[in-house]
C-alpha cells in the first residue's frame, strides 16, 4: 500500500482522541436501531433468513466501530499561509485545500455527547456547496480560537466571489 | 406619460416604474377578460337595436341583462372595477426603486411591505426582457441578478429606452470606475434619438415600429468582430440532431411496430398529442434561438435572443465561474459545439431555446466557439492559449500540451484514457474529457472556491487519483478522474497555489477600477 496519495511536506494537526468516543457511541446507537428493525420483524413473523440480514448489518457496524480510532487518526488539518488544508479517510482518501479568501462563514457545532466531552465541530462554508470541510473533535477553546483566527484571516484576504 | 429619455434613475432618489406596469403584468389575462366582455356586450348591443332575436343559447351576460339583478350586477362590476383600479394604482404608487452609488433598492407591497437591497459590487448579471405584449407598448423588464438563489431585483416594467440606459448606468457604478460619465453619454446615443414629448401620434407609432423591427443587437453597442450570431441552417440541424429527436424516432418506430404487429389501429391514438407536443417543442426552441447573438461590450458579455419576446443579458467580467464546451456524438460530423457556464446567480429568465440561461451558445461551429471563449475568458486570447484550447477541443490525445491519464487507466476509461487530461494556463485550468462525447472544461483560477483530491480503493490499486475543482453550483461539475496519482498530487498542489495567487491579484469583479480618472 505504498501508493497512498500523501502530501509529505505537510505536518498535520490531528483532532482530539476523545472524538473516538463520540463517533463510537454514535455508531453504536445507529447500529442498534438499524439491526433492531430486521431482528424485530424476524422475531414477529418467524422469517428465519431475516436473522442473517440482521447479523450481516451487525457485523458491518462492528467493523466500522473497530476501525473508528484509525479513521479519527486519519483526520488532519493544517493552516498554511494562505489556505486551510484538510484530509480525512483511510479507504477513501480526501484532501481539500480552501483559500482563506474564499471562506464565506465558519460554523461551530456541538452535539450533546461532544459537548459533554468538551468538543466542538468546525465547518467551513464557501460559495461552492461541494467544498464540505468539517473538522470534528476540536477542544472547545481551540475551536473558538481557530474560528476567530480564520475569520480574521478571511477578512484580510477577502476577494470577490 | 413618457419619461424623457434623458432622465437619470441613478441619482439616489426614489423613482416609480412605468405607469402601464399593472396592465403589462396582468398581460394576456386582462385582454382575455376584456375580449369576453366586449364579445358579449356586442350581442346585447345587437339585441337592443334589432330587438328580439331569441333562439340559440343565452350567453351569461345576455341572461344577466334579462334578469332583474341587472342593475345590481352593473353596480357590482362598477365597484369591483374601482377597487381593482385603486388597488393597481396603489401598488404602482407604492412600488418604488432607487439606485445609489452602493446599492439597488426596491420597495413594494401595499399591506405587506417588502424592501430588497442589492449591493452593486455583487451584481452577477443584468437581464432586460421584453415580452411580446410589453414590446408593443415600448416597455421592458429589467432584472438585476445578485449571487444566490432567488436573489433577483426586478424592475418591471420600465420604458424601453430607460431600461437600456439604466443598465449602462448600473454597470458603470458596479465597475468601480472613477471615470465620470463620459463613457455613458457615448452609449446613451445608441438608444436612439429621444422622442420629444410633443411628438405627433403618428411619429410616436413610427418610432415604436422602428424600435420593434430594429435588429436585436444595437450595432453601435459592440464591435462587429466580437459578435457571434446564429446560423439558421445550423440551428435547424442541431434541433434535428438532438437526443430528443432520437426519442421521437424511437416513439414513432414503436407505434409503427405496434400497428403492424397487432394489426389494430389503437396505437395511433397516442400519435396526435405526441405530434402536437413535439412540434410545439421544436417551434418554440427554434423561434427563441432565431435571433440569438452574443457580443462583447465594454461592460461584459451580452447575450440576446428571441423573435417576438426578446431578452438580453449582460454578464459583467469576472462573473463566470467555469466554462464547458461540449460536443455530443451526433454533432461530431457537422463539427458543432455547445457552450455552458456556471454562474453564481439564478435568473428567472430562461436562456435561448428555453434552456437554462447557463447555456450561452446553443450551437456553433469551432470558429464561433473560439469567439465565444475569447469573450468570456478575455485573458486566454494569446496564441499559445488559443492553440491549447484548440487541442483541448479536437485533439485525440497524446503529447499535445495536456497531461493525460496513464495507459493503465484504460481499465477504467475504456476509450478516452488518451484524451482524459489537464493543462494549466496562466489564470485558468483546463480539464479535457471524453472521446465519444467530447468535453473541455475551463475554470478561471480566480473563481475557484476550493480544490479536492480523492482516492478510493480501486484507484489505489491502479495508482490513480481524481481531482475536483469546487465552483459555485451550476450545470458544470469540474472534475477529472483516473490521473496518475503522483501527477494528481502535483496538480493538486499547483492549482491550490494558483487559486490563492489569482484570487489575491484578481480585480475583474471591479473591472474598471484600474482606469485612470479622466
Amino acid at each position: 500500500m505504498s501508493e497512498r496519495i500523501d502530501l509529505p511536506e505537510v505536518e498535520w494537526r490531528r483532532v482530539s482522541p476523545r472524538y473516538v468516543v463520540v463517533d463510537v457511541v454514535g455508531y453504536i446507537v445507529f447500529g442498534l436501531i438499524v439491526t433492531a428493525v430486521p431482528s424485530g420483524i424476524a422475531f414477529a413473523t418467524g422469517l428465519d433468513w431475516l436473522w442473517f440480514v440482521a447479523a450481516g448489518l451487525a457485523l458491518v457496524f462492528l467493523i466500522t466501530i473497530v476501525l473508528t480510532p484509525r479513521r479519527v487518526r486519519a483526520i488532519g488539518y493544517q493552516l498554511r499561509d494562505d489556505d486551510v488544508l484538510f484530509r480525512r479517510g483511510i479507504l477513501y482518501q480526501r484532501f481539500v485545500a480552501v483559500p482563506y479568501g474564499r471562506m464565506q462563514l465558519v460554523d461551530i457545532n456541538r452535539g450533546p455527547l461532544a459537548r459533554a466531552l468538551g468538543l466542538s465541530e468546525l465547518k467551513f462554508v464557501t460559495a461552492a456547496a461541494a467544498t464540505g470541510v468539517v473538522i470534528p473533535g476540536l477542544a472547545e477553546a481551540d475551536a473558538e480560537e481557530l474560528r476567530d483566527r480564520l475569520v480574521a484571516l478571511a477578512e484580510s484576504r477577502r476577494a470577490g466571489l | 406619460m413618457n419619461p424623457a429619455p434623458s432622465q437619470t434613475f441613478t441619482d439616489g432618489e426614489w423613482h416609480h416604474l412605468h405607469p402601464l406596469t399593472p396592465l403589462l403584468r396582468g398581460g394576456i389575462a386582462f385582454i382575455a377578460i376584456l375580449g369576453f366582455v366586449v364579445y358579449n356586450l356586442r350581442d346585447i348591443g345587437i339585441e337592443m337595436i334589432v330587438g328580439g332575436g331569441d333562439g340559440g343559447q343565452p350567453d351569461p351576460l345576455v341572461w344577466l341583462y334579462e334578469s332583474e339583478f341587472f342593475w345590481l350586477a352593473v353596480l357590482g362590476v362598477f365597484v369591483g372595477l374601482i377597487v381593482v383600479i385603486v388597488g393597481y394604482y396603489l401598488s404602482w404608487r407604492m412600488n418604488t426603486f432607487r439606485i445609489t452609488d452602493e446599492v439597488v433598492e426596491v420597495r413594494s407591497g401595499i399591506l405587506f411591505r417588502r424592501n430588497r437591497k442589492g449591493r452593486l459590487d455583487r451584481i452577477q448579471g443584468i437581464n432586460i426582457g421584453r415580452p411580446f405584449f410589453a414590446r408593443l407598448f415600448g416597455a421592458a423588464r429589467l432584472e438585476v441578478n445578485v449571487a444566490g438563489q432567488d436573489a433577483n431585483i426586478k424592475l418591471d416594467y420600465l420604458a424601453s429606452g430607460a431600461a437600456d440606459q439604466l443598465r449602462v448606468d448600473i454597470l458603470r457604478l458596479a465597475s468601480g470606475t472613477r471615470v465620470a460619465k463620459a463613457v455613458v453619454d457615448l452609449e446613451a446615443d445608441a438608444g436612439g434619438p429621444p422622442v420629444a414629448r410633443s411628438a405627433a401620434a403618428s411619429q410616436l407609432i413610427e418610432a415604436r415600429m422602428n424600435k420593434f423591427l430594429a435588429p436585436e443587437l444595437d450595432p453601435n453597442l459592440a464591435p462587429p468582430e466580437s459578435v457571434v450570431t446564429m446560423n439558421i441552417g445550423r440551428l435547424i440541424g442541431s434541433l434535428l440532431l438532438s437526443g430528443f429527436s432520437i426519442f421521437v424516432l424511437a416513439f414513432i418506430g414503436g407505434i409503427i411496430w405496434g400497428v403492424t404487429a397487432t394489426g389494430s389501429l389503437i396505437f395511433l391514438v397516442g400519435l396526435l398529442p405526441a405530434l402536437i407536443g413535439t412540434s410545439s417543442y421544436y417551434i418554440s426552441r427554434f423561434t427563441r434561438s432565431l435571433r440569438y447573438s452574443i457580443a462583447g461590450t465594454p461592460d461584459g458579455v451580452r447575450i440576446g435572443f428571441g423573435l417576438l419576446s426578446t431578452s438580453n443579458e449582460t454578464l459583467p467580467p469576472g462573473r463566470i465561474h467555469s466554462v464547458q464546451v461540449n460536443q455530443p456524438l451526433l454533432w461530431r460530423r457537422a463539427g458543432w459545439w455547445e457552450v455552458k457556464v456556471n454562474r453564481a446567480s439564478t435568473s428567472s429568465a430562461k436562456g435561448a431555446a428555453g434552456q437554462q440561461n447557463t447555456t450561452i451558445l446553443p450551437v456553433g461551429n469551432l470558429e464561433d466557439v473560439q469567439k465565444v471563449l475569447a469573450l468570456v475568458l478575455p485573458d486566454l486570447t494569446d496564441e499559445a492559449s488559443a492553440a491549447l484550447l484548440h487541442s483541448g477541443l479536437t485533439s485525440k490525445g497524446g503529447d499535445d500540451g495536456f497531461t493525460n491519464s496513464p495507459r493503465r487507466s484504460r481499465v477504467y476509461l475504456w476509450f478516452s484514457w488518451r484524451r482524459n487530461g489537464f493543462a494549466l494556463l496562466p489564470g485558468a485550468v483546463l480539464l479535457r474529457q471524453g472521446v465519444i462525447w467530447r468535453q473541455l472544461t475551463i475554470v478561471p483560477q480566480a473563481r475557484m472556491q476550493s480544490v479536492a483530491l480523492h482516492q478510493g480503493p480501486v484507484f489505489r490499486r491502479l495508482r490513480l487519483a481524481s481531482v475536483k475543482l469546487h465552483t459555485v453550483a451550476g450545470p458544470i461539475v469540474p472534475s477529472l478522474g483516473a490521473l496518475d496519482s503522483v501527477q494528481a498530487v502535483g496538480f493538486f498542489r499547483e492549482i491550490a497555489d494558483a487559486a490563492i495567487r489569482s484570487s489575491s491579484t484578481d480585480t475583474s469583479h471591479r473591472w474598471r477600477s484600474g482606469e485612470a480618472p479622466a
